[in-house]
């Protein structure tokens, strides 16, 4: 028996020592594994912890029209945030910040609470994009709330109203699946990045190089030295070809309607003005967008986040009755068709009517042309068949991407028998060939497409590809300049070009179908568009309900040959193309009226000068002042002769 | 009695060594705290250790053994401060460990049940009359040191609730615990765990993880890992300049990771000076332990050794990155008064057994 005075066991008095030697000998390992095996190592981290990479943020290249004019910028944008390494109580001095920001105290110590876990030196962000009275609370305030403080950071600024909105687009932050793709390896998280648009589609351009300046920091982040620093490369600047003026009146004329108006240069395809409706405003998106906001845009039934003039496949209605007659005359069948308008007429056994119930009566392609008859063009396309009309209106664009410098640009839909045996697996019916020929059935454009068409027949063959940055003014390397400027020539027999434009041009006079447009001293050609949604009985037993109105559609330049402008405008539920040729010759009118504000422009002496001009030409019967000629020929400008009447051909 | 015991027996080496490590920790402190908001912490420390100076001196006046004549009272009146704390405590950072007295400090229980618990164990284990420990006399042990455990573990504080356990370990381990009986109880342990993990609190659980994988939580649990071992890795093998600590990238670097505060500004040879005092400290202890004169003695100085290697493993292993984060101090060290307190109160009892060594 052991009593109280028998001794503990030695030996395990002496296990015990043994066993404390091991743990410091564990210790000590593991101070000489980090201390001298992996001490490099360590220092290194310590450096990183102590040395920060501090962005200088590059601010981002600001968007021009033609003229210079600035359409969007970058305005300096404040935050607030919460320093948290004093030993103040934030949360006592919650209310107090909560007033001077415009906040709820119960939203400012909820992230007080939300941040403890986070290590000291971030600090919170309490509101971003701050308003000068924000911002003067901040400052002035700074001795009783030492742990505010402001980060300033560049903002997009965009016209307001949703101004320009589609072509300009806007910008986000980089996504994490934008950052797997291949393109933009470069670009790190928190990078701002154009989404839509011109912002996207030039963002490389827009976009500068962020700068780094290495400080030494304390765990608060606050600086406490600086080592080196690498500048910031700014965005340049990027200039469309837009006329912001032009644009104006394209905004104006569509206001509170649905769909899209674009103006283009058809000599060279440089975009003048491009307008969606309905739009948003992209400066709610520069500051965070809700995701309630956000998904009523994109439900939004009448789609404000797309881009109409690019993305909007529909039937083009009787627009596409120009490109018809090109076909018709290339292949010598319209020269001498002439159809007799009863209102209507059969064919393989269907009943096909014209929109003049009563009849046009006797109509040959002009006057098919100017009155829009249907019959004529059902027959003319009955006689070409699908796949030559298809091989005309192909060669004009239709069908395939323009090519236009945007992003998302949809192709639209040009039928053919191949297209239908590739896309349903089905025959083409010759009876689907007959809607065809005014514009409905298989058919589909985007105004975009639409308007590069028909500009190639104002232009005597001319396809261009339209641009809204002029690839020439652009740093070398970044584009391919002849992508844009590349003029692809569509032939047209010259007497059928002003045989069609002569006939385009009597469309805006009283004989044709939108002389309500016409504006007097003003040469425009055009065609208009009532296109179907759906077809004429389902709306005759919907009563008219106003989902299933027309689209109206119009395509007007000016002058009539070698043009300086086409405008093409789709009005959505417009019904008829006449109230979308209005709109269109608002912003043709607003063009005029500025050139004639401009000063002559005189040519350089001695500079060969490219003349466009219209002069009354003889008829083939030797009739003088019957017929007008039009072209363009080359002058001299000189100093020494007196300017005079340049010589046109044929003319003494 | 009192005539025997005379001052030339008091472990004056003993003494300076804690000395020596108790002024080292001061110059850690006021060097960690100098441009932060604890800036003077390193003068209260210096009152505690005065303070703890004295209370030793005066715990060695005692005769420990008319004390542990006395332990059922005192055992009773730790169960007692440890209800009141789970009855009255104030809620502090999401657990109850202190009372507020009358003029406003704060007392925390948990410490001095631990000297007691040194003291019932010692007790315990002194009365037994054989020389292996029987099942009964196991459960017995376990239930003196686990039932004041649990109560410190309901508060909740898992850290100074382990504690106690190497003085339970140590106790059973000198009263001669069969080597069966400690694998099955290890046994039993084991197939605990997985219940035992799911009672952790999330924050606790955390910690284990970022024990383990300490990348995978930078900014969290993982933070406070990587940032003692970038510290310490930093200091190399003479020590840098300390930039981890006073750029304030080493979180609480007076308190849990003072170590790790020191080992950046002294390097290895410093760390393992340190290492190497505390070594001297325990084998001095427990020289003291194998001198003390009957069982009691040696199991009193034995629980204080148990206490003191169980803290500077924890904290020097947390430091090092071989052990989760717990929150347990540096005995001597860090800063803090009821550390420091208990630390010399225990001191004392050692030396009041020392002292005491040639009487009978």
């Amino acid at each position: 028996m052991f009593g109280r005075d028998e001794k503990v066991s030695s030996i395990r008095l002496t296990a015990v020592q043994y066993i404390i030697l091991i743990i410091f000998m564990i210790l000590a390992y593991g101070l000489w594994r980090l201390q001298v095996m992996q001490s490099d190592f360590y220092a290194q981290l310590a450096e990183k912890n102590r040395i920060r990479n501090v962005p200088i943020l590059a601010p981002r290249g600001k968007i021009l029209d033609r003229q210079g004019r600035v359409i969007v910028d970058n305005y300096p944008s404040f935050s607030a945030l919460l320093l948290r390494d004093s030993t103040r109580d934030l949360s006592a001095d919650a209310d107090a910040i909560a007033q001077g920001l415009h906040l709820e105290p119960k939203e400012v110590r909820d992230r007080i609470r939300k941040f403890t876990s986070m290590p000291q030196y971030q600090p919170i962000f309490l509101k971003d994009d701050i308003t000068p009275d924000e911002l003067a609370f901040i400052e002035s305030h700074k001795n009783e709330l030492p742990e505010l403080d402001t980060i300033m950071a560049h903002r997009r600024l965009y016209p307001r109203n949703g101004f320009m909105a589609h072509l300009v687009g806007y910008v986000g932050e980089v996504t994490e699946t934008m950052l797997n793709q291949p393109q933009f390896e470069f670009y790190n998280p928190g990078d701002v990045v154009g989404v839509s648009g011109v912002e996207k589609q030039y963002n490389q351009i827009l976009m500068g190089q962020n700068g780094s300046r290495r400080a030494l920091v304390d765990s608060r982040g606050k600086e406490m030295g600086r080592l080196d620093e690498t500048p910031a490369v700014p965005g340049k600047q990027l200039k469309l070809t837009v006329d912001i003026d032009l644009q104006i009146a394209a905004e104006e004329a569509m206001a509170g309607k649905n769909g899209a108006m674009i103006a283009m240069e058809p000599r060279t395809g440089e975009i003048l003005a491009m307008v969606s409706r309905p739009t948003f405003d992209p400066n709610d998106f520069a500051v965070r967008v809700s995701r309630d906001e956000w998904n009523k845009l994109v439900n939004d039934p009448d789609k404000p986040l797309l881009n109409k003039a690019i993305q909007a496949q529909l039937a083009p209605g009787s627009t596409f009755k120009i490109l018809m007659s090109v076909a018709g005359w290339q292949e010598n069948i319209a020269q001498t068709l002439n159809v007799h308008c009863t209102g209507g007429a059969t064919f393989y056994g269907r009943r096909f009517g014209c929109w003049v119930k009563s009849g046009h009566g006797a109509v040959d392609l002009p006057k098919a042309i100017y009155q829009s008859c249907d019959v004529f063009f059902y027959t003319l396309a009955e006689k070409l068949g699908i796949d030559r009309i298809a091989k005309y209106a192909t060669a004009l664009g239709l069908g395939q991407k323009t090519g236009i410098d945007l992003p998302n640009e949809a192709s639209g839909v040009m039928p053919s028998e191949e297209w239908k045996i590739r896309n349903f697996k089905q025959k083409w019916f010759a009876g689907e060939t007959i809607s065809v020929g005014i514009g409905q059935g298989a058919v589909a454009t985007t105004p975009v497409q639409l308007m590069r068409a028909i500009s190639a027949i104002s232009t005597d063959g001319r396809l261009v590809v339209p641009h809204v940055v002029n690839p020439t003014e652009l740093p070398p390397g970044v584009v391919d300049v002849q992508r844009y400027t590349e003029v692809k020539s569509v032939p047209i027999d010259s007497t059928g070009y002003t045989l069609i434009t002569d006939a385009m041009a009597r469309v805006l006079l009283p004989e044709g179908t939108a002389p309500s447009a016409h504006i007097p001293g003003i040469d425009i050609a055009g065609k208009t568009g009532s296109a179907q949604i759906v077809s004429l009985a389902m709306r005759a037993k919907h009563e008219n309900n106003e989902d299933f109105a027309q689209n109206g559609w119009f395509v007007g330049f000016t002058p009539r040959r070698n043009p300086e402008i086409i405008v093409c405008v789709l009005f959505e539920g417009g019904e008829h193309g006449r109230l979308a040729a209005r709109l269109a010759t608002q912003v043709i009118k607003a063009y005029v009226d500025k050139q004639n504000r401009q000063p002559t422009k005189m040519a350089k002496d001695g500079a060969k000068v490219d003349v466009g001009a219209l002069w009354t030409a003889p008829d083939e019967d030797g009739k003088a002042n019957n017929g007008i000629g039009a072209g363009h020929f080359v002058v001299e400008a000189s100093k020494k002769k007196p300017p005079l009447a340049a010589a046109a051909p044929g003319l003494q | 009695m009192s005539r025997y015991v005379s001052y030339r027996d008091f472990d004056w080496l003993l003494i300076i060594f804690v000395l020596m490590i108790c002024a080292i920790g001061v110059f850690e402190i006021q060097s960690a705290t100098v441009h932060t908001k604890f800036a003077g912490a390193h003068i209260k420390q210096l009152y505690w250790i005065v303070g703890g100076l004295i209370g030793m001196f005066l715990v060695s006046l005692l005769n420990y053994q008319a004390l542990l004549e006395q332990v059922h009272w005192m055992y009773i009146g730790a169960i007692a401060s440890l209800m009141s704390v789970m009855i009255f405590g104030q809620k502090y950072l999401g657990a109850r460990r202190w009372i507020k007295m009358p003029g406003g400090q704060h007392f925390q229980p948990s410490e001095w049940v631990k000297l007691i618990l040194i003291l019932a164990v010692a007790k315990y284990f002194a009365d037994m009359h054989h020389r292996d420990l029987s099942w009964s006399d196991f459960i017995k042990a376990g239930a003196i040191v686990g039932i004041p455990m649990l109560m410190v573990l309901a508060q909740p504080d898992l850290g100074t609730a382990l504690t106690y356990m190497p003085i339970a370990l140590m106790g059973l381990f000198l009263g001669g615990v069969r080597l069966k009986q400690a694998l099955i109880v290890l046994l039993i342990a084991g197939s605990v765990m997985p219940l035992a993990w799911h009672k952790l609190k999330p924050y606790q659980k955390d910690r284990l993880i970022s024990f383990m994988e300490p990348e995978a939580d930078k900014q969290g649990s993982g933070y406070q890992v990587i940032q003692s071992k970038i510290a310490v890795g930093s200091g190399g093998i003479w020590g840098g300049t300390g930039t981890q600590t006073h750029l304030s990238y080493l979180p609480v670097p007076q308190t849990d990771f003072i170590f790790a505060a020191f080992s950046e500004e002294h390097g290895f040879v410093g760390a393992l000076g340190v290492l190497l005092l505390y070594f001297i400290v325990l084998m001095r202890l427990t020289q003291n332990a194998q001198t003390a004169p009957d069982r009691a003695g040696t199991f009193v100085v034995m629980g204080v050794v148990a206490v003191l290697s169980f803290h500077i493993l924890v904290n020097v292993g947390m430091v090092v990155g071989f052990m989760p984060v717990t929150g347990i101090p540096l005995p001597l060290m860090s800063y803090g008064g009821s550390s420091v307190l208990f630390m010399f109160l225990a001191l004392g009892m050692v030396m009041n057994v020392r002292m005491r060594r040639f009487v009978n």
